[in-house]
């Protein structure tokens, strides 16, 4: 089963004359294991389609699937939980919480969802090592550089199992080493079975990607297609 | 590509035979120029007749070793030292294909631009790959110069789609500045001619 399928969604922005169709009609399947790039210029719909794959907006029209759940069906509270649950947010400037650790940063989602504390930071300091930075866990966010500050917003997308990660222009401050360094963690996640769909405007990092699509004015126009057969071939079939 | 001065640079290191050579002149650029035995033989046949290179006599199997002459260490020495001048690299076919795409009417660059682009990413990816497969430290001096001419490769291909990114937003732009009452109908205009072609003044 894919994890994210997005099925002819819209999303605009605005009515009448001002109506701006941010996206139209976009299909896109992620796979378990698949790494997905998403390319285009400024304004062509990148963010939009990341925030409806995320559900953090709603599409004017379509359907978006998370793990077989069509997130228009569930509530509000039902679609955080789901969100908290299966979906990691990557964004470009780390979106960290100042006055907390690293450890305390990527328990506070697990927490949320009602893990112990306990377990939660058990979990935070193994998602810590696991992105290279265990022994940062009790330093603040000001105390790190942005290669390691992204790597915490990485850990605490990945901790509790999530299957799906996005990441919208997660490379977008960091020098090209760090940049590289993030592109072999989010790889390293999807060939441990997590789907991903990362926008960038780099090709040296969507080219860590299995497949690259390109968006302009709010279409997919173009897509370099897997780089090997069988399972592009099963998508189709989906 | 100086197969030439490849191989002098090889035989800077010591005498070696027509088969060695063409194995680590491979060895060094991780096979992405193969050589056939033809090409390397034909190379040290001109180097010879250049006096870069004497063939010693042949072994009991019938095998030549070459070694480099002083003329032939001078003229390493050389290449290393001076910088590859422009004009002596191949012209680049996409910039002329684009120029004329500019230039044809009925053609639409931004397609040219995108199939390209697809094109270059796609072996952006297969480059990155092969990158990522591999152990974090070269095992060897011939690993570590393989390395370095695969990162030349995706520095070329990354350069290549920002260039392609850049042409595309140059043509927009230069489209909606053609157009002025068009541009203040807004994006739906735009969007309804996706096959208009804006054309360059020269
Ligand atoms: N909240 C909003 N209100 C109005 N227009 C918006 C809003 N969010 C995005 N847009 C418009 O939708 C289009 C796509 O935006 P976005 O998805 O942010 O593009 P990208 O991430 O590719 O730069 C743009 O034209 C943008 O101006
Ligand atoms: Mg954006």
């Amino acid at each position: 089963m894919n994890v994210l399928v997005m099925r002819e969604v819209s999303r605009d922005h605005g009515t009448g004359p001002n109506v701006v169709h941010a996206l139209r009609g976009v299909s896109l399947h992620v796979a378990p294991g698949e790494f997905v790039a998403v390319m285009g210029p400024s304004g062509s719909g990148k963010s939009t389609l990341l925030t409806l794959a995320g559900g953090l907006d709603t599409p004017t029209a379509g359907q978006v699937l998370v793990e077989g759940t069509d997130l228009g069906s569930l509530g509000t509270a039902a679609r955080a939980a789901l969100r908290r649950r299966s979906i990691g947010y990557v964004f470009q400037d780390y979106n960290l919480i100042p006055t907390l650790t690293a450890a305390e940063n990527v328990m506070l989602p697990r927490e949320l969802d009602g893990v112990r504390t306990r377990r939660a930071r058990r979990e935070a300091l193994d998602a810590l090592a696991e992105v290279g930075i265990g022994e940062l866990a009790d330093r603040f966010p000001e105390e790190m550089s942005g290669g390691q500050q992204q790597r915490v917003a990485i850990a605490r997308a990945l901790v509790g199992e999530r299957r799906l990660v996005l990441a919208d222009e997660p490379t977008g401050a960091l020098d090209s080493r760090s940049g590289e360094e993030i592109m072999r963690l989010l790889r390293a996640r999807c060939d441990a079975g997590a789907a991903c769909l990362m926008v960038t405007h780099e090709s040296r990092h969507a080219a860590w990607a299995d497949r690259v699509v390109f968006l302009r004015d709010g279409v997919i126009v173009d897509s370099t297609g897997a780089p090997t057969g069988p399972e592009s071939l099963l998508e189709d079939v989906r | 590509m100086s197969i030439r001065h490849g191989i002098l640079a090889l035989l800077s290191q010591g005498p070696r035979y027509g088969y060695q050579l063409r194995a680590e002149f491979e060895a060094s650029t991780g096979a992405t120029w193969p050589l056939n035995i033809g090409q390397v033989y034909s190379t040290l046949a001109r180097l010879e007749r250049d006096g870069l290179v004497a063939k010693a006599d042949a072994d009991a199997e019938g095998r030549f070793v070459y070694r480099i002459t002083p003329d032939g260490e001078e003229e390493v020495r050389r290449w290393f030292a001076t910088p590859i001048a422009p004009a002596d690299r191949p012209r680049d076919e996409l910039a002329i294909k684009l120029a004329m795409a500019v230039t044809t009417p009925g053609v639409d660059v931004r397609a040219v631009v995108q199939t390209q682009r697809t094109a270059t990413l796609r072996a952006l990816r297969d480059l990155t790959r092969l990158k990522a497969d591999a152990p974090p430290l070269p095992a060897d001096a011939a690993d570590a110069s393989w390395r370095l001419v695969l990162e030349s490769m995706i520095f070329q291909a990354e350069a290549e789609v920002r260039w392609l990114d850049h042409c595309e937003a140059f043509m927009t732009r230069l489209a909606l500045e053609r157009r002025p009452a068009a541009a203040q109908t807004g994006p739906e205009a735009e969007a309804a001619r996706p096959d208009e072609r804006p054309e360059v003044r020269r």
